[in-house]
């Protein structure tokens, strides 16, 4: 017992001191180019959708391109490079639908960690999950209030996930099994941390535009900034 | 036969034959549980219904009646014997077979009189030339609606272009489809011309679906892999529902689209105001 | 009690495994038959309860859904997917687990050796196996219910895409394999007992039983095994090609170009329509195969206890052969809107009219037949008139459905649901109690209880109007069928009230099934004795120990002089006069 503890302190003490000499990458995504209208999506068919906003159509969310010229929803992750492993977090990640509208439209996830899938709407909708290397799920949630849980056991970049209710409903979870991605949100930037020192190839991934790789290099304690560019592809 | 049958059962048949026909013909018109209001020019299926309806329910009445009847008249009696019938007379084999004749005849042959088969032959044959044409394709679990615009002509479409910019997958470079008006699953309700008749073809990108619409009489399978069509002339103003009547899966049953019958001018004026496809698929 | 039960064990001396697990004894078969078809019969029942609670109290939580269904319930709601799997496992137990299996395998081996003086059936072995492929069959169908993705998902007719794309709903996954599988094994099992009784009752009637002497059950009984023979194989072969899309991507069934949940699917070529044709036409003849048997069982059992002779019984038999041979080719009238070729509609309203001529007759003639009858009412008798109560509106309601154009409305509304289930459902399930009243002293050797076997008729009679005669009018309304719930439209939310009504009959008559339990499972052991000929009928089953002696008779096979319906003939001491009865040659 005494010396179970001991060793899980040391552990701990060893893991908080490497943790302390990790490197942090950050960076924007950049969107080049003039920026695409954003395709309209009007939920005339179902009323209830509708009622939800206003009655005016919704921008979809696949290319979003912020003000300050940066790219929204890209998935920046270590593709390649991580050693050792890790536990997932005890906290669920949340996928909410609320308003007939996945919240968020992209997000990352660890291999075992839960995923909860919320219906905040009081109408159905079901989550089609289809990636190609889990197993695929399909689930109706019919009235407000449900939850789902899930757990993905390989990872996978990305697990498409829709509503077939609602077929604009879209997103994407990045399913890893380590902690080391970020997602862009309104000014484009992301940011990973505690990478421990080494060579990792980082990749961008965005739904419309496609993919970009970088290989870096960190070291010990280092803040490394890069800088990804996205065009819109002929 | 031993033992004096009671007279209870056949009362029962009888009372429960008659108190639920009155009380079912109470609660039904009281509800107005009947079909719902004819909004097409196929008034013939109402009158067919209607007819086969009246027929079928006088024989309804008659042979439940008698049924009831006889349970309670001819109970079991150890005084009395049934009444012989020897079994293969001329004459058994003739009454055998001539009320179910009758029968068959009067409700079956008066329903095609009536126009049965002429409206078959017309709700499947030519369309009408200067028909009003809407593509319907169902998909899990809402329909795309589209239009084909000016030249009157779909465009040519194409599975491997579906994305989600391009739900139809409809091919771009084809001209006919330039000018087509799309409205993806879920998006856009269907507008439809008073008075003018209007075709549907129907299609469906994944499962079996049938668009039905039961204020005008319609139902027509969307199945996969072919198109299907129906054509009617819609006759009333107003809002309606489109159904789906072919289980499709989870969401079968709110697979609605929401339809709205105008009159022919403004439908046309509304169509102009939409984008055509060419400005959406890029 | 006991004393005899022991003197029936000495009499054979079998051990306890082939007496009753692996007996060749058509008459254990039949028994194995009837109590399996029970379990069936429970077990789809319960199923459709819960569509019933969720049709009547749709979106309201009912936490004891969750306690008994696990996640198909949270939250105590049932799920939208497990309302597809419900209706289509409730549909396909009840068609052929209960009403094909426990209703022709009960009876046809029961009756056909007994009332034609056969020791057996021609070939025992076959037919015990028959049994234990169909108990395979329903273990599989059963495992399916337990599958992480659930039971099988696609409505009881499985058409495809939806049930051969695996992603297209969770019922189309491992749960349609299982359903797939189930019904391949049942397929065969039905096939092993047709061969059985159209061998049987062409080869081993005894002296005198001429076809034309035959009791109107074997009649009924043998054009359904025909039936079965000739249609079952095209489903087989339908559901293996099934298989092959779903396993071995094939593309019988699955065009190309499809894109379920926004991937697309790797099939091209196939056609759905092909499944539609395949699947009806063995779903046709299969309501038949369903109803002559009950149809049968019902001409018999109103003759027997109307003391009179069948009407018209060489032309109800020619009906009966008719309605068979006609079965077979109506089939498309189930497609009148599928995207069939129109004009194939046109011919199937003609054949479809053709078959209601002797439909029309042999109810006709069964009306005839209590007419004037002197009627003993015993339960058996009041759910054989019960069957006439139900089927009449049932094939009534045929006529609309028969003609084309007014099947555009009709067609997949609950004006089906309520047709179907009054001529093919309750009625054959009447028809089956029926058999089942009357049969069981002779199956079991003792009576079962008259005043409970009336008040199950009578909370099942008015039960069954209360619950399906509201369907035709939501149906004329145009709800469709297979809806989870009747929120989502104006023109379906009008019944949301009356679903509520329709829900709590369906558990009245539900709970009056529990007497029934009761009633048989209490009587096969406590009854009282039963005597040869408690019905004072004719047939040679009736002229035997009550329950028959293994090999049915003693040394010497029954000789028949007459046919199976002379009751009450004038002159005659008693008004029944046994097929074993020699014509006495009378001094004028
Ligand atoms: C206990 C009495 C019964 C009740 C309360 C009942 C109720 C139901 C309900 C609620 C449905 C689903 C309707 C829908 O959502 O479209 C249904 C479908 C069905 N029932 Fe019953 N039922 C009963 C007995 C039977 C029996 C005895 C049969 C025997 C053949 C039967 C055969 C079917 C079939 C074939 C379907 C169609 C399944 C499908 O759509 O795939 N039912 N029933
Ligand atoms: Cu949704
Ligand atoms: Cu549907």
């Amino acid at each position: 017992m005494i010396k179970k503890s001991v060793s899980l302190l040391l552990l701990a003490l060893v893991v908080s001191l490497s943790f302390g000499q990790n490197a942090t990458l950050k960076g924007v995504v950049k969107f080049k180019g003039e920026a695409p209208k954003p395709r309209l999506i009007s939920m005339k068919a179902d009323r209830q959708c509708d009622a939800m906003h206003g009655g005016k159509p919704v921008e979809a969310e696949d290319v979003v391109v912020n003000q300050n010229g940066t790219l929204k929803w890209v998935f920046v992750y270590v593709k390649e490079g991580v050693k050792g492993k890790y536990n997932p977090p005890a906290e669920p990640v949340v996928l909410d639908q609320q308003g007939c509208w996945y919240h968020p439209h992209v997000f990352g996830i660890m291999v075992g960690q839960k995923l909860e899938v919320r219906n905040s709407d009081p109408l159905l909708h079901n989550i089609h999950a289809m990636p190609k290397k889990n197993k695929p799920f399909n689930i109706g949630q019919p009235v407000k209030g449900m939850k789902s849980y899930y757990t993905f056991t390989v990872p996978e970049v990305m697990v498409p996930f829709k509503c077939d209710v609602h077929p604009w409903m879209s997103a994407y979870a990045g399913v890893l099994d380590h902690p080391f991605f970020s997602v862009t949100g309104d000014k484009g930037e992301f940011e990973i941390k505690n990478l421990p020192p080494g060579t990792y190839t980082i990749e961008a991934w965005h739904a419309k535009l496609g993919t970009q790789v970088q290989t870096i290099t960190v070291k010990a304690g280092e803040t490394k900034t890069i800088e990804f560019t996205f065009e819109r592809k002929k | 036969m031993s033992e004096k049958q009671s007279k209870f059962h056949g009362l029962l048949f009888l009372f429960f034959f008659i108190t639920g026909m009155i009380l079912s013909v109470w609660v039904v018109l009281r509800n107005g549980w009947w079909l719902p209001e004819l909004a097409s020019d196929r008034e013939t299926i109402d009158k067919i219904f209607v007819t086969i309806f009246i027929i079928a329910g006088i024989l309804f009445i008659l042979s439940e009646l008698s049924l009831s009847f006889f349970v309670l008249k001819y109970s079991g009696d150890p005084n009395r014997r049934a009444f012989y019938l020897p079994g293969n007379t001329k004459k058994e084999i003739l009454w055998s077979i001539l009320p179910g004749t009758l029968v068959v005849i009067i409700l079956e042959i008066s329903a095609e009189f009536l126009g049965g088969a002429s409206l078959w032959g017309r709700i499947y044959g030519e369309v009408p030339k200067d028909a009003f044409l809407v593509e319907i394709t169902g998909e899990q679990f809402a329909w795309n609606v589209r239009y084909p615009g000016p030249d009157g002509k779909f465009g040519k479409t194409d599975p491997k272009l579906i994305s989600t910019d391009n739900p139809l997958g409809i091919d771009i470079s084809d001209e006919a489809a330039k000018d087509d008006i799309v409205f993806p699953a879920g998006q856009g309700i269907l507008y439809l011309p008073l008075n003018r008749p209007v075709v549907f073809l129907i299609r469906s990108k994944d499962v079996i679906h049938s668009p039905y619409l039961p204020n005008f009489r319609v139902k027509q399978d969307a199945v996969p892999g072919m198109t299907t069509r129906t054509w009617f002339v819609p006759k009333k103003e107003g809002e309606f529902e489109l159904a789906c009547a072919e289980l499709c899966g989870l969401g079968h049953y709110r697979m609605k689209l929401p339809v709205v019958v105008e009159p022919a001018e403004k439908v046309e004026e509304w169509l102009r105001e939409q984008t055509p496809a060419a400005d959406l698929y890029y | 009690m006991s004393v005899e039960h022991a003197a029936v064990e000495v009499h054979h001396k079998e051990s306890f495994l082939t007496k009753y697990i692996f007996s060749t004894d058509h008459k254990t078969i039949a028994r194995q038959y009837l109590i399996t078809g029970i379990i069936w019969g429970v077990i789809g029942m319960i199923l459709s309860w819960f569509m019933r609670l969720q049709l009547a109290y749709p979106n309201q939580p009912m936490p004891f859904l969750e306690k008994i269904l696990g996640r198909w319930a949270e939250g105590g709601i049932l799920k939208p997917e497990f309302y597809v799997a419900l209706i289509t496992m409730h549909g396909t137990i009840m068609v052929f687990f209960l009403l094909t299996a426990g209703l022709s395998g009960t009876f046809s081996n029961y009756l056909i050796p007994l009332q034609i003086g056969a020791r057996d059936m021609a070939f025992p072995v076959l037919n015990m196996l028959s049994y234990w492929v169909f108990f395979a069959a329903s273990v599989v169908m059963l495992i399916s219910f337990f599958v992480q993705t659930g039971p099988a998902g696609a409505g009881w007719t499985m058409y495809p895409p939806l049930s051969a794309i695996k992603s297209a709903i969770p019922g189309a996954d491992v749960g349609a394999t299982l359903w797939l599988i189930s019904m391949g094994l049942f397929i065969v099992s039905s096939l092993l007992g047709a061969l059985n009784y159209i061998t049987t009752t062409l080869n081993y009637r005894t002296k005198g039983m001429s076809m034309w002497r035959l009791p109107i059950t074997v009649w009924g009984m043998f054009v359904t095994a025909i039936l079965g023979l000739l249609s079952f194989p095209v489903l087989l072969a339908g559901a293996v090609m099934l298989i092959f899309d779903r396993e071995f991507g094939t593309s019988f069934f699955v065009p190309g170009g499809l894109v379920v949940g926004g991937q697309p699917v790797p099939h091209e070529g196939g056609n759905p329509i092909l499944w539609q044709h395949l699947f009806w036409f063995l779903g046709h003849p299969e309501v038949y195969i369903v109803l002559l048997p009950a149809v049968s069982l019902v001409g018999e059992i109103l003759a027997t206890n109307a003391r009179k002779p069948l009407f018209a019984y060489k032309v109800s038999v020619g009906a009966l052969i008719g309605i068979g041979a006609l079965s077979m080719i109506v089939w498309g009238h189930h497609m009148y809107v599928s995207g069939m070729n129109p004009i194939l509609g046109e011919v199937f309203v003609i054949t479809t009219l053709a078959i209601s001529f002797p439909t029309a007759i042999l109810i006709f003639n069964y009306l005839v037949t209590i007419w004037r009858g002197n009627l003993r009412l015993t339960p058996g008798m009041l759910f054989a008139l019960g069957f006439l109560g139900l089927f009449i509106p049932g094939a009534l309601t045929g006529a609309f459905l028969a003609t084309a154009p007014v099947d555009i409305q009709l067609h997949d509304t609950y004006f089906v649901v309520a047709h179907f289930h009054f001529t093919m459902a309750t009625a054959a399930a009447f028809g089956m109690f029926a058999g089942v009243y009357h049969w069981f002293p002779k199956m079991f050797g003792r009576m079962m209880n008259d005043k409970l076997g009336k008040i199950h008729f009578w909370g099942t009679f008015i039960g069954v109007y209360l619950i399906f005669f509201p369907m035709f009018f939501q149906g004329i309304a145009g709800v469709p069928r297979r809806y989870y719930s009747f929120t989502e439209y104006n023109f379906t939310s009008q019944f949301v009230g009356l679903n509520k009504f329709i829900t709590i009959a369906a558990f009245v008559a539900g709970a009056t099934q529990l007497i029934f339990l009761f009633n048989f499972f209490w009587s096969m052991f406590k009854g009282p004795k039963a005597d040869k000929n408690p019905w004072k009928a004719n047939t040679l089953e009736w002229q035997t120990d009550s329950p028959p002696p293994h090999g049915n008779w003693g040394p010497e096979l029954p000789v028949v002089y007459r046919g199976p319906y002379e009751y009450s003939v004038p002159g005659a001491e008693e008004d029944y006069i046994p097929q074993t009865v020699p014509i006495k040659v009378e001094a004028k």
